[in-house]
């Protein structure tokens, strides 16, 4: 058995204390030391985007960063963007409305990554959420109707 | 709404029901099944070598290593087409003495985490003796080429399809043809790739020594009856389940070694294991398809029409035979189906199924369709140029306008509308208008280019039709019995409570079939969807079915459910009629309550539920003490058709092709869902375009693959994707008794041919086709540079 160090991460407002290898991904610890299963991992090299997460606010690809890399920061989850059991948040009400899911696999990564990017950037237009939005992949929707939700929620996100 | 109205969901864009939990990472995908239990892991330790002899495996003591010896009493899986033809061969679950292909599972290591199963994985060491391998078709069947396997080969080497089909007229039309027009187009290997690669949980219970195997599944039965023939059980003693599904796409209907390897090691440790296959592993491993080279000719007259056309298909099926549809699935699909949407007098056409030294193929949305239609629209295309008629006027004249129709390859062809939707795309494109555009752009040194692709979709197909194409399936044991899948069955049950509960055969992994089957059930029951609890998946909640494949769930498990709902709601109406006096037909169903139309007397259905269950003595006709209904479906099928218009613009400098615009006229039939609808083609598209400008699965000519991650094989982001133009026909087929055809598979089956000739549109100035696809800008390139040099040439010349 390797090794274990001690580690506090702050995810979604909690705080989680738990003991992961090194060598232990950010992705592996949300998902297997959290409980957070909500984050998926699709490639686990960086390209697909399905693990992505906001640590301090920004984008980042958690099967690319260790777990011991996010200590102290604060990590948001796709089980993060709801504020409450009866309500979703702007973003995920619109991928609802607009059938921006098929298969799901590939959707906490395109919530969150544009959850993160609509806060801090409410007047995004299309071409601009085109581009963010780029950097996922998805394979079952041909990302028409993940741009258009996107957009609807951006949309609301101004109000 | 108006209460006495009943309330139709058929037809409505309603949200789905099971997107609420995705939305919020509550999914229970099978890795999140893994991380809930402290289970081992494994990973499979896989061949470096396309062709080789085993000499050893050898791992330090402290790794715990099964190999195929260690396998004891499992069968290999064996697939098998009673066709003359067909040649079968055995895949171990774990490669013996020889291996076939560069991932080939040579063995497993177990560890108590997925770390430290990969790490061990770095100790085994497989001195394997390479040995020739034969990596394309054409290797494999030349005289004397190496065998991938060990077998007779009737005719040539490595050939274990070849289908013929040669109508009596057929040489005399040829002959009396004004023009023949040849052709050869194909496609690269390529990869289904769901984003959620595979993944098995297999749990072992002590007590009463049943395993239950968490899978990545589109046909959990099916994979029962596979696993349990391989290891020598009962069905009984396995349960599978496939919880959500993280997109399937024809991929995860074949049976996995890996997945038996993981229940046997389960069942032999009595432990739980997990095994998380890795992307690179599913590039490797995980099923290919697509790489198909058809020689087609077709006999015109000089008015243009097509009176025979023959054809020469190859298929390279890889180094072993997928279960259940065996590797006849493609060269035989396309045997059967190469005419299409067109009226072919007279047909003549090989079909080959090739093994080579690279990974098995199996379905794959389209399967051999996409190449299928590349070839019949690129034909159309070269044709009209070459007679000098419009391409519209030859589809025209060679659509299939009277229906039933019988095919040259005995298929019969339902209610469909390839000259209506034709029309309607051609008016959503503004042809004339395109071609003022195109000059213009053309005078200005650019290259603009419209594509047309016309298509037929044979969708929902049962037991008739695939019994017709003669594929019993056999498993590795003598003895074994021949199976032929087909029908849906469903058991619809309302609760003392008055909650509606649907159990399913079929499997859906992202299709939203829960919440179609809720909406044609409600519809029967005047209940609003969210009533309707759906469960799939589960070989101990569901009956027997054949799962989700081959554009099928929504026309047969549709049709099971409808005559299920329809038998539930007789039911209900007869016990409301004893309570309110009248007849059954004098009972609407609206709301949750029976209603008697005349005099406006209701009862809930909750109170006739629960006196059924718990007041028996009131049932009035001696009936059943249950409200429970088995629904069966089982169609010979329908065809979904539809017209896809592509524009382009070619980079002349850099050979990018650039989607400005993507046009569907889609008909399959009755929308239930036409959200849902639209969102098959948009996907479907999306598969499409990666066909054809961008997926290349790549071997070198060491037989190793070198696209083994998303920086090699590159599916098409949002950037790369044009925004998707539907215009619905729906036309009611008498073959599918909800009136709703299969659109599962379109879109991948239609746009890469639309894409190719509105390429070899754009680039007919220079005297460039494309008929090969990927057409990468690398091909492009080379293309427009290799005119360029001969238009200088010819220049220099004269």
């Amino acid at each position: 058995m390797s090794q274990t160090i001690p580690l506090r991460l702050y995810v979604n407002g909690d705080r989680y204390d738990i003991a992961v290898e090194p060598r232990r991904t950010l992705a592996d610890a949300l998902r297997e030391d959290c409980g957070l299963t909500g984050t998926h991992l699709g490639c686990e090299h960086g390209v697909c985007g399905a693990c992505t997460v906001l640590v301090d606010g920004q984008p980042m690809r958690s099967c690319l960063m260790f777990a011991v890399q996010a200590e102290d920061a604060s990590v948001r989850t796709v089980e993060g963007l709801a504020p409450d059991d009866e309500t979703l948040h702007p973003i995920q009400q619109a991928f609802w409305e607009n059938h921006g899911l098929q298969c799901g696999f590939c959707t906490p990564g395109f919530l969150v990554l544009a959850a993160g990017y609509l806060e801090e950037h409410p007047d995004a237009n299309e071409e601009e959420m085109r581009e963010v939005l780029s950097s996922n992949l998805c394979r079952c929707t041909g990302y028409q109707n993940i741009v258009k939700a996107t957009m609807c929620a951006a949309e609301k996100m101004r109000r | 709404m108006n209460m006495s109205e009943p309330q139709t969901w058929t037809g409505q864009a309603l949200p789905r029901l099971e997107d609420p939990a995705i939305l919020r990472g509550w999914g229970n995908y099978v890795a999140d099944v893994a991380s809930r239990d402290s289970c081992l892991h494994v990973r499979f330790v896989r061949s470096n070598q396309p062709s080789g002899r085993i000499l050893s495996i050898t791992a330090p003591p402290h790794v715990k290593l099964f190999t195929a010896a260690d396998l004891t009493g499992v069968s290999p899986i064996r697939a098998v087409l009673e066709r003359p033809d067909f040649v079968a061969v055995d895949t171990p679950i774990l490669a013996t003495d020889l291996v076939r292909f560069v991932g080939e599972p040579i063995a497993v290591v177990v560890a108590s985490t997925e770390a430290e199963a990969e790490d061990a994985l770095d100790l085994v060491v497989v001195d394997i003796e390479p040995l020739p391998a034969v990596l394309s078709a054409d290797q494999a069947i030349a005289s004397g080429a190496p065998l991938v396997h060990d077998v007779e080969f009737p005719g040539d080497p490595n050939t274990v399809v070849d289908g013929r089909i040669h109508t009596p007229g057929f040489d005399e039309a040829f002959a009396r043809a004004d023009k023949i027009v040849t052709i050869q187009v194909g496609s690269a290997r390529q990869s289904a790739m769901p984003l959620e690669a595979r993944a098995a949980h297999a749990a072992y219970d002590r007590s009463s020594g049943r395993s239950t195997l968490h899978a990545t599944l589109q046909m959990p039965h099916m994979t029962r009856t596979g696993i349990a023939d391989c290891l020598g059980i009962a069905e009984d003693d396995l349960r599978v389940i496939a919880p959500d599904v993280g997109g399937g796409f024809g991929a995860k209907m074949t049976l996995a070694r890996e997945d038996v390897a993981v229940v046997f090691i389960s069942r032999a440790m009595r432990r739980n294991i997990a095994w998380i296959e890795t992307r690179e592993e599913n590039f490797m491993a995980s099923w290919h398809s697509r790489e198909q080279v058809y020689d087609v000719e077709g006999a015109f007259t000089a008015s243009g029409e097509l009176i025979a056309l023959r054809g020469d298909l190859m298929c390279d099926v890889g180094a072993y035979c997928c279960y259940p549809v065996t590797y006849g699935v493609e060269p035989l699909m396309a045997m059967a189906e190469l005419p299409g949407p067109y009226r072919v007098g007279e047909y003549s056409v090989r079909s080959r199924g090739v093994i080579t030294n690279k990974c098995p193929i199996a379905p794959y949305r389209g399967v051999s369709r996409p190449v299928q239609v590349l070839a019949m629209e690129r034909l159309m295309d070269v044709a009209a140029a070459e007679l000098g008629i419009d391409r519209v006027v030859i589809r025209l004249k060679n659509l299939i306008t009277e229906f039933p129709h019988r095919s040259p390859s005995g298929l019969v062809l339902d209610q469909a509308s390839h000259t209506e939707t034709l029309l309607a795309a051609t008016e959503l494109a503004d042809l004339s208008d395109f071609a003022t555009r195109q000059a213009a752009a053309r005078a200005d040194g650019r290259y603009l280019g419209l594509g047309i692709s016309c298509f037929a979709e044979r969708t929902g197909y049962g037991t008739p039709a695939l019994a017709m194409r003669s594929q019993p399936i056999t498993l590795g044991l003598e003895t074994a019995p021949t199976i032929t899948p087909g029908f849906e069955r469903v058991i619809l049950a309302m609760d003392p409570s008055g909650g509606v509960t649907l159990r399913i055969g079929a499997s859906p992994h992202g299709q939203g079939l829960k919440t179609t089957l809720a909406q044609l059930v409600c519809d029967q029951l005047g209940l609003e969807p969210q009533a309707v609890r759906v469960i799939a998946s589960d070989t101990d909640a569901t009956p027997y079915g054949w799962g989700s494949f081959a554009s099928r769930a929504m026309v047969i498990a549709g049709g099971a459910s409808l005559l299920a709902s329809r038998d539930l709601a007789e039911r209900l109406r007869v016990l409301a009629a004893d309570r309110l006096g009248g007849l059954a037909s004098d009972i609407d169903l609206i709301q949750g309550s029976a209603i008697r139309r005349d005099t406006g007397g209701q009862v809930a259905l909750s109170t006739l539920a629960r006196d059924t269950y718990h007041n028996a003595q009131l049932i009035p006709d001696k009936g059943e003490p249950a409200l429970e209904f088995t629904g069966v479906y089982d169609p010979t099928g329908t065809f979904a058709n539809a017209c896809h218009i592509a524009e382009v613009e070619v980079d002349s400098e850099t050979g990018a092709v650039d989607i400005t615009r993507f046009l569907v006229a889609e008909d399959a039939g009755l929308l239930v869902n036409p959200a849902i609808v639209d969102g098959q083609i948009h996907g479907g598209v999306a598969q499409g375009v990666a066909n054809a400008l961008y997926e290349e699965l790549i071997y070198d000519d060491r037989g190793i693959l070198i696209t083994t991650s998303l920086m090699d094989y590159l599916p098409p982001t949002v950037a790369e994707m044009p925004h998707i133009e539907i215009a619905h026909l729906q036309t009611i087929s008498p073959q599918s008794i909800t009136g709703a055809k299969g659109v599962g598979e379109g879109g991948t089956i239609g746009a890469p041919a639309a894409i190719a000739n509105a390429i070899s549109d754009a680039l007919s100035p220079l005297g460039i086709g494309v008929f090969h696809l990927p057409a990468t800008p690398h091909r492009i390139r080379t293309a427009i540079r290799a005119a360029q040099n001969r238009t200088a040439q010819e220049e220099a010349i004269a």
